[in-house]
């Protein structure tokens, strides 16, 4: 037998395909994965701490830069966790406007989850088809709050301003279009023969370690648990929608895919919902200019964001700033099963197992 | 936890552990005050006697003299929730690693260890997470010097 | 127009023994400068074919390439290849200075030497060696060693990963890629490229051989190292694999012998597959070039729609399926010429 030695290969911080600056310390020997250990904190902007330091409304815009993949997300926990904490009703309209506007947000993030997917295989070109789609509903953001990215669009108590008159025809004409654009995928992405045998059975999650692990979003509905936070424990007016819960059945890259795929066409249907029986109104509730919640008050309030369940922890002390706020995130709890859904893999599905976990590193490390 | 009401639950936990353990509620969750030394059994007994096996949120708010440390904890399916609250003194910030029983505590107490400088004990790995290994202090301290400003 | 080249290759013979030169050495001076030739060729061809690449995977990807310098931008690699050549080139301190500095030049050579026994019009072979076809492959396979060398002497994790993979990639796909021209060699006669070209007069080998055809195919994109088989570059695993510390007209040059490497396989696809340079109409030296792109085509297709493949479904692909598909495909050629001799349709 030929001796062999253990081999020590950093993936990332500045890799092709760990999705901002994930470094993974992959123990080979050969081609096989022994052990992975995960290293964060390349992105810290300690988020936390900045929070302590701004006022609740100042500290919007921030959360938009935690998920930057689905920017409205980030912002409607954290500006529904603020009017928990104070009590305030949003109007009907509002309400509205931020599920339509968080589902659309959902479906650019499984966009670019089923693209970066593809390009982290190989496939160059399936990124290229789901940005082109992804861009109208980066035009969509524009057109409501001038910012394609980041957006920051929502406000304690409503959102920044009401749907300009284009809004709701580009939105039906995206919602149209979604199956075909599906059809693409299917037909460029996951038809492809050489991209399902690296997918399926490839980092496979059991239910029961998804939950010890504290997996959730559609990493654990890919593991066959009918969990979503949407669903669970309705936030905003969730519970007037109908829509299903995508869900797999091995737990491997493969049903994380489908599962997300699957979602888009679901996310769609709340949106249509949502466009139909969108009312007219105020947009915005009236809301202290200064806002200062009672001291001693806390709340935990979580949302249903494209990566999982995104909680924000957040302590009041009665001045005009938060006192503690903790963002859970999804991503970085995610990310703690890859070590163990990469070992005793190849090299090449930890790369596959980084991008179907689909974590947003500037969430993970805030 | 379907056979069991919240109700019942707490009746059952307070006749274990009587004056241990102080629960008080808002409108959004149930607080269970225990010493420090009771959170391991307690969260032990939440998983396996009452089904709550989704660790959701660890996180810790400095007080001052001590810190607090939060664990809102959920069960999948039913969706129960419910939250553990602990207080540690500041030159004593220890307490028992919850890890056994929530495997998903494991990079979530390092965050805590990391940024607020709680020492778990038994944490299979309590290393820094977000900040690097060579940094100095624990920065969601309320005593924590920023610099440059 | 048939002769152009042919003519000018005796002219210039003509002219240099007129100028009181011995025949052998007017011969020797012709060899010359048809090497100068083919390597300028091979270098603007490359030109070229970047730009057509980078064209195609704009088609695909609904976007438009290049297209700001000159005509649909065409000068876009001149400018790419000038901004390489005036680039540093840095040698990373802990590599093995000479190992890693010749490794580029090397695989440039390998591929160059390619061309020689390529038929590239009627008449138009350097040399028409009569074991043609065994050069073309033992020559190609010294490739794998300029890899390695950039690999081993890169000093770098990842890069030897790529060097290694290289090296296990393209000594499996060797034995497909030669099993499969058996059976041409086993129809037509001969290793000689020439005669190969010749016994297509009728049919072409893709319609008498077309599982060779096809397994060819396979085994040459891997032999390239392209999509789907870029195992060796597989940038978003690899970074940039063997490549990954070179920089420069270093690292242009594997990209250069890559491109070359690709119209070499190309054009011996259409050598001996789709009748080489015959063809109605058109002179033989642009039948080939015709073929040849039409070949590389599908090659540029491949790449930019598929997703790479795995290491480990890879070899298994080259010794589970390729080589015994392959070695069936030689038993049955060997059985249907036996079928065609006894019949008397021979």
């Amino acid at each position: 037998m030929l001796e062999t030695d253990q081999f020590k290969i950093n993936i990332g911080p500045v890799h092709p395909s760990t999705h901002g600056g994930l470094h993974v310390e992959a123990v080979l020997d050969g081609e096989i994965v022994t052990d992975a250990i995960v290293h964060l904190g390349y992105v810290h902007r300690a988020v936390e701490k900045i929070a302590e330091d701004r006022t609740y409304a100042q500290f919007v815009p921030y959360t938009s830069r935690l998920d930057y993949l689905a920017t409205h997300l980030p912002t409607l926990g954290y500006v529904q966790s603020v009017e928990k904490l104070i009590g305030v009703e949003v109007p009907e309209r509002a309400e509205y406007i931020r599920v339509i506007m968080a589902e659309f947000s959902r479906i650019a993030s499984h966009l670019i989850f089923i693209g970066s997917l593809a390009i982290d295989l190989g496939a160059t070109t399936g990124l290229i088809y789901c940005m082109r789609d992804r861009e109208r509903i980066m035009d969509m953001f524009e057109m409501t709050s001038g910012q394609r990215l980041v957006a920051s669009y929502m406000r304690v108590g409503g959102i920044a301003q009401d749907l300009p008159d284009e809004f709701i025809p580009a939105a039906r004409s995206f919602i149209h279009d979604l199956p075909k654009m599906i059809d693409e995928y299917e037909g460029l992405i996951m038809g492809n023969e050489i991209l399902q045998a690296r997918l399926k059975g490839i980092g496979i999650l059991t239910p029961e370690d998804a939950i010890n692990y504290g997996v959730t979003g559609p990493n654990l509905r890919a593991s066959g648990i009918a969990y979503d936070i949407r669903r669970a424990e309705p936030y905003g007016i969730y519970d007037r929608f109908d829509f299903e819960l995508p869900l797999g059945t091995t737990g491997d890259c493969w049903d994380r895919l489908n599962v997300r795929v699957a979602e888009l066409v679901q996310s769609a249907r709340i949106i249509e919902q949502a466009l139909d029986q969108i009312p007219e109104g105020e947009t915005k509730a009236k809301v202290p200019r200064v806002i200062k919640p009672e001291k001693g008050l806390e709340v935990y309030h979580r949302i249903e964001s494209s990566k999982g369940e995104l909680g924000y922890y957040l302590v009041s002390d009665g001045g005009e700033k938060p006192y503690r706020l903790h963002v859970r995130a999804p991503s970085f709890v995610n990310l703690m099963v890859l070590p163990l859904i990469s070992r005793g893999g190849k090299l090449q599905d930890v790369v596959a197992n980084i991008a179907a976990l689909d974590p947003v590193l500037g969430e993970s490390d805030r | 936890m379907s056979e069991y009401s919240l109700e019942d639950m707490l009746q059952a936990l307070q006749e274990q552990l009587g004056e241990k353990m102080e629960v008080s509620s808002d409108s959004f969750f149930t607080f269970l005050r225990v010493a420090p030394g009771e959170v391991l059994g307690l969260a032990k007994n939440l998983r396996e006697n009452y089904g709550f096996n989704h660790l959701a949120n660890l996180s810790s708010v400095d007080y001052g003299e001590t810190f607090e440390i939060v664990y809102h904890i959920y069960s999948i399916p039913e969706n129960d929730k419910i939250a553990i609250k602990t207080s540690v003194p500041r030159n004593k910030a220890e307490i028992d690693s919850v890890f056994s029983v929530w495997p998903t505590a494991d990079w979530q107490e390092r965050e805590v260890y990391d940024l607020m400088g709680i020492k778990f004990k038994k944490h299979p790995n309590l290393i820094r997470v977000l900040l690097p290994d060579d940094f100095e202090g624990h920065p969601l301290r309320k005593d924590f010097k920023m610099e440059g400003r | 127009m048939e002769h152009w080249f042919l003519n000018i290759a005796h002219a210039l013979t003509g002219w240099l023994v007129s100028l009181g030169l011995s025949p052998g050495w007017a011969d020797f001076i012709l060899l010359i400068v048809q090497w100068v030739c083919i390597i300028g060729i091979v270098t603007l061809n490359v030109i070229v074919l970047i730009w057509m690449e980078r064209k195609v995977a704009g088609f695909i990807q609904q976007r438009l390439g290049p297209n700001r310098l000159g005509p649909f931008g065409i000068f876009q690699t001149i400018a790419d290849a000038i901004k390489l050549m005036t680039k540093e080139d840095i040698i990373p301190s802990q590599t093995d200075k000479w190992i890693f500095m010749t490794a580029p030049m090397f695989f440039v050579v390998v591929a160059v030497m390619l061309y020689v026994v390529i038929p590239m019009g009627d008449g138009m072979q350097l040399v028409d060696l009569n074991v043609g076809l065994f050069y073309f492959i033992s020559v190609g396979s010294l490739s794998t060693i300029a890899i390695f060398m950039a690999g081993w002497g890169s000093n770098n994790k990842w890069s030897l990963l790529g060097a290694m993979r290289a090296v296990a990639q393209m000594i499996s796909y060797e034995i497909p890629l030669a099993f499969s021209l058996l059976g041409v060699v086993m129809i037509a006669g001969s290793l000689r490229l020439s005669d190969i070209v010749a016994a297509q007069g009728n049919i072409w080998f893709i319609i008498l051989q077309p599982i060779a055809f096809i397994t060819y195919f396979i085994a040459a994109t891997a032999e390239l190292n392209r999509g789907p088989f870029d195992m060796p570059e597989a940038e978003q695993e690899l970074t940039a694999g063997a490549y990954t510390e070179y920089t420069g007209m270093r690292w242009a040059l594997f990209f250069l012998a890559e491109y070359t490497n690709l119209v070499a396989v190309s054009a011996l696809m259409a050598t001996v597959f789709l009748g080489g340079w015959q063809g109605p109409w058109l002179p033989s030296w642009l039948w080939i070039i015709v073929k040849t792109y039409l070949v590389m085509q599908v090659f540029f297709y491949l790449k930019w729609t598929f997703p790479r493949i795995r290491m480990d479904h890879l070899m298994s692909f080259s010794w589970k399926f390729l080589i015994p598909v392959s070695l069936a495909n030689i038993v049955l050629t060997g059985v249907g010429i036996e079928i065609f001799r006894w019949m008397g349709w021979w």
